[in-house]
């Protein structure tokens, strides 16, 4: 697995029917196996740059490139294929078993079942649960926790270069959640995967990010380590945000 | 009742030659109905135009249209079996649509997001997720097929209709009694199966 390099480049959207743009020209550079916290408030742009890494949303204007490919170049399939991608609601295929769910883009890139098979209880073991017990459930039996680390080891099983995450811990209840990033924290640096993470929790991006990015209204307000964001915000938007961390 | 007593095992072969041909019917249309649900499913014309046509199909009268298809075909199964297909479309092609717009918008992107074509998004995940729907409407489109293709006895075709309609031909009243029951019979289990699938599905 090599983790990958990520650089913006004037990336502008705009939403059809929207009078202003969602993001606003952003410059950013990621380097290899860096984890970036993307804070903001709601409606801030950071889902959107999120999702614009696997051309989930296109492009109005500037390019993103992964390992200095120009992604708007590559086949939207195969770079997906390419990309871990863990939200919030899941979207674990609720009629696929959790072992076929995790399995699932090492099947789609044809890799032989033994493989596959194989890599599924490694990515459960990785995410403390046990293959035997969870591997045929549905996603339906699974609580909100386990639910949420298996979208991780299915994240993660295809061996991504690039991981996003959009608020994947959001709707768990803070004892877990606490766990989950614990255990996030570790798997990261394990894996080194190159990761995006999306959050408005600023405790979490503190405790997890290597760099946040604070975004506001689809322009990025201070983008530096959690050290300097708190000891030096640029501004006083940044400082009431991160107010309670201090 | 005497008759089914009596005649027991040609009832049971008609009723058989009946199952058949609906079967065979639903098998066709279902394979029709596939691809015409799911373009009605993916764009707003498409299930307007679609399930419009089907749609006045279906309210045609089912004499009418079987002597239509008699003039083309002339008589025998093959009319009645035109007859069940396309009446059938309209019940399946809107469960297959229903189905597939049925399917969550989030288990949809996520399958996109993770570099799922158009060809595995439908086949690994919406069409799975659609099937207990899908199954209704083949559970529905049969049981009114087996009704429907009683009228087959009227022109020529081989089934529990033969019977009924020879029973109406000679004032044999145990004959008609005896292809209804049997065909409602038919009807019911046909009904219990697929209801029994269908909740297995889910």
């Amino acid at each position: 697995m090599s983790a990958a390099a990520i650089a913006f480049e004037s990336v502008r959207v705009r939403y059809r029917g929207a009078d202003r743009d969602a993001l606003r020209g952003i410059d950013l550079t990621i380097a290899p196996g860096e984890f970036v916290a993307l804070v903001g408030a709601s409606g801030c742009g950071k889902t959107t740059l999120l999702r614009t890494v696997n051309r989930l949303t296109p492009l109005d204007g500037g390019r993103i490139t992964i390992d200095g490919a120009d992604i708007a170049t590559l086949d939207p399939v195969a770079l997906r294929r390419t990309i871990g991608y863990a939200i919030q609601a899941t979207g674990l295929f609720s009629h696929m078993s959790v072992a076929r769910n995790v399995g699932i883009v090492p099947e789609l890139l044809g890799w032989e079942r033994e493989r596959t098979a194989a890599r599924v209880d490694d990515m459960l073991a990785l995410v403390r649960l046990d293959p035997a017990r969870y591997r045929d459930r549905r996603p339906r039996e699974l609580s909100g926790g386990e639910a949420q680390r298996v979208g991780v080891a299915r994240a993660l099983a295809a061996e991504p270069r690039v991981l996003l995450m959009d608020e994947p811990f959001g709707a768990l209840d803070a004892i877990v959640r606490r766990d989950l990033q614990r255990e996030l924290a570790r798997i990261v640096d394990d894996v080194g995967t190159t990761t995006l993470f999306v959050t408005h929790d600023v405790h979490e991006a503190r405790r997890l990010a290597d760099r946040i990015v604070v975004l506001r209204d689809g322009a990025i307000e201070q983008c530096a380590t959690p050290h300097e964001i708190l000891s030096a915000p640029a501004t006083p938007f940044v400082r009431d945000l991160f107010a309670e961390e201090r | 009742m005497s008759y089914l007593g009596t005649h027991w095992a040609h009832v049971l072969a008609l009723t058989g030659a009946h199952l058949e041909l609906v079967l065979a019917a639903l098998a066709l249309a279902f394979a029709i109905s596939l691809p015409l649900g799911v373009v009605a499913a993916r764009s707003a014309r498409g299930s307007t135009l679609i399930l419009g046509i089907l749609g006045a199909l279906y309210t045609i009268p089912s004499l009418a249209l079987l002597a239509v298809l008699v003039e083309l075909f002339g008589l025998g199964t093959l009319p009645i079996f035109v007859a069940l297909v396309a009446y059938a479309q309209f019940v399946l092609v809107r469960n297959v649509a229903a189905g597939i717009r049925g399917v969550d918008p989030i288990e949809r992107e996520a399958a996109i997001a993770i570099g799922m074509t158009p060809r595995d998004l439908l086949l690994r995940v919406e069409l799975p997720l659609a099937l207990p729907v899908i199954v209704g409407g083949l559970r529905i489109a049969a049981v009114a097929m087996i009704a429907l293709a009683t009228l087959g006895g009227y022109v020529g075709a081989n089934g529990l209709g033969a019977l009924i309609f020879n029973g109406l031909a000679l004032h044999h009243s145990d004959e008609i009694v005896a292809g209804s029951v049997a065909s409602g019979a038919l009807a019911i289990a046909v009904d219990l199966g697929l209801r029994g699938a269908e909740r297995a599905l889910r």
